[in-house]
């Protein structure tokens, strides 16, 4: 089957600005790309289950004790910004 | 006499204990032989001359001091930009993480550090590991030592070029479709990817969780398995470590290959691979079976598969892993009117174009009404590829192939095209998806003088098996050429 893109709709959901010549350009790159791995549909796979994880473990746990964290103050310095012990974004709710 | 940084590791350590050299000295080589190659070359994005002397003059005191701390004691060694290291700039090639300096030692440089290793630097890569030739860092590529108009492979290309050049005695990197052994084949090194979870991964900046593995890269078989043995083993901060006991590595090596079933894959025996690629794992074939080897060709028709599952498997789990850079913690941000905008802002122009690229991908094969097509499918495919590996590993111990279908291409060959670019992997993506062990080992130089690599693949856990053959596939190759830039007659360019 042909693969059809909206590149735009994407874009917004991968939180990338991109401009519309980028977006035109990575689009048609996209369905060349997505062409061949279309291929993956070609083996049969009924009753096959996924692979998520290449090994047959299940959630590690450890105990629940209190440990030392990274230094708050020291994660902070590499924040673009913060302000006191948070960092700092601009406004989230949009404003009408 | 032979300049320091033309020693192996082996051969470093043996030199450091009869007290023939210091660490100082052994590490002022390997950085002088930067200082002449890395205008060359462009291994390194960091360099920490001021750090490795320290680490050094510790280490030379130590081993003074009668403690000894194994094979790696004293040996210079270079670590891919994509592992944090504590106090040193770390961007996995990309600007949005310019200028990060990370709180915090990944597991593997902390167990090189306590092996009283030294790190110089931090190696270029394509940006967060995306690529297979070096060229998709914001710092600008890495060339190949054997030919500065080749690109060294990747995306581990820098930790290669500067072990193959003499800048590092080795090195780490890490290979989620094939990132440590195509560089390794390409600059005539043994590289290797251990079975997934037995080498921690924390600390290493996530690009696909499910296929990434840290291993090391060595001018030998036995430095290869030294640098393994160091950092391999059950770490409790990374949750997908490995929590049986670890993996035997070098106790094979003298064992030689006499009863050994190894399946030739002949799904990567023709077409797509390069006639002198082939031949010389022929002529490899045959010796590997005149030293007692029993050959057989093995088939696993779903390799076929293999990439077109790889690029929808990796990129959607980058693309999960990769919302973490969002101008908030760490890294870019350019500004916006809201938080989202700013996001969108600073993930446009932090990201290269090969990243954004996949993280669309991996974004579109994971939207609804996609997700069974493509990503669910990929997963069902990878499934069926692990049954016919776990089926051939019936009959043989070891599958074998060449590493990578062709030697170093030309800077700008591929760029633009991102899918022939992918091609580059075809040999090597298979024992990712199944999460075994797998090492490239250099078995000679085509008609330009290119390094070619060899291919071993093993079950999951036998790296004893996998390093075996490849100690008898070194000893068979006798590969002993050097690039021509690694001589201390080479001057800055």
């Amino acid at each position: 089957m042909p693969v059809e893109i909206d590149i735009a709709k994407v874009a917004k959901l991968a939180r990338l600005a991109l401009s519309p010549e980028k977006l035109e350009e990575y689009g048609a790159q996209l369905v060349d790309i997505l062409e061949h791995a279309e291929r993956v549909g070609g083996l049969p796979t009924e009753g096959v289950p996924p692979t998520s994880h290449p090994l047959p473990m299940t959630n590690a746990f450890r105990a629940d004790e209190v440990r030392p964290s990274l230094d708050r103050d020291e994660v902070l310095e590499q924040a673009p910004q913060s302000e006191g012990p948070y960092f700092r974004v601009p406004r989230i709710l949009g404003e009408t | 006499m032979t300049d320091l940084a033309d020693l192996s590791i082996a051969e470093a350590g043996a030199g450091l204990r009869r007290g023939d050299f210091s660490s100082v000295e052994l590490t002022d080589a390997a950085l002088t032989r930067a200082g002449v190659t890395e205008s060359h070359l462009h291994a390194y994005l960091t360099l920490d001359q001021h750090g490795a002397r320290a680490a050094a003059t510790a280490a030379d005191q130590a081993l003074a001091a009668g403690e000894d701390h194994g094979p790696l004691h004293g040996i210079p060694l270079a670590v891919k930009d994509n592992m944090v290291t504590r106090g040193m700039e770390t961007t996995a090639g990309s600007k949005i993480l310019s200028g990060y300096v990370p709180p915090y030692n990944a597991t593997v440089v902390d167990r090189l550090s306590a092996k009283r290793a030294v790190i110089l630097g931090k190696t270029n890569l394509d940006e967060f590991a995306m690529g297979s030739s070096t060229e998709n860092s914001a710092y600008g590529p890495t060339r190949n030592p054997w030919d500065t108009d080749r690109v060294p492979g990747g995306s581990s290309g820098g930790s290669a070029a500067a072990v193959s050049v003499g800048s590092a005695l080795g090195a780490l990197g890490s290979d989620t479709g094939g990132s440590i052994r195509q560089p390794a084949a390409m600059c005539g090194l043994v590289g290797v990817k251990p079975t997934y979870g037995v080498v921690s991964r924390y600390g290493l900046i996530a690009f696909a969780s499910s296929l990434d593995q840290i291993g090391p890269f060595a001018r030998s078989v036995g430095d290869a398995a030294s640098l393994l043995e160091a950092v391999a083993g059950y770490d409790p901060r990374d949750a997908t470590s490995y929590r049986g006991d670890t993996p035997e590595i070098s106790t094979l090596l003298d064992s030689g290959v006499a009863g050994m079933r190894i399946g030739v894959l002949a799904e990567l025996s023709g077409d797509g691979i390069d006639p002198q690629i082939q031949d010389a794992c022929r002529r490899m074939y045959d010796a590997l079976a005149d030293a007692g080897a029993e050959l057989k060709e093995v088939s696993l028709p779903a390799t076929e598969y293999a990439l077109s599952a790889y690029y929808l498997i990796a990129p959607a789990e980058a693309s999960a892993n990769l919302a973490r850079f969002d101008g908030v913690r760490y890294g870019l941000r350019v500004d916006g009117e809201t938080t989202e905008e700013m996001m969108a802002a600073s993930r446009a122009e932090g990201f290269g174009p090969e990243v954004a690229r996949r993280i669309l991908l991996g974004t579109y094969a994971l939207s609804a009404g996609y997700y069974d097509a493509f990503y669910g499918q990929a997963q069902k495919v990878r499934t069926l590829l692990r049954n016919e590996f776990a089926a051939t590993y019936e009959e043989v111990d070891v599958i074998v192939s060449p590493t990578s279908p062709t030697t170093a291409f030309a800077i700008g060959e591929k760029t633009a095209d991102p899918l022939s670019m992918y091609f580059a992997d075809v040999c090597t993506i298979a024992s990712n998806l199944a999460g075994d062990p797998s090492g490239s080992v250099p078995v000679g130089l085509d008609a330009e003088g290119l390094p070619i690599g060899f291919q071993i693949m093993a079950p999951a856990l036998h790296e004893a098996q996998l390093f075996r053959l490849a100690a008898e596939v070194e000893r068979l190759a006798r590969f002993d050429a050097r690039p021509a830039l690694a001589t201390s007659e080479v001057k800055p360019a």
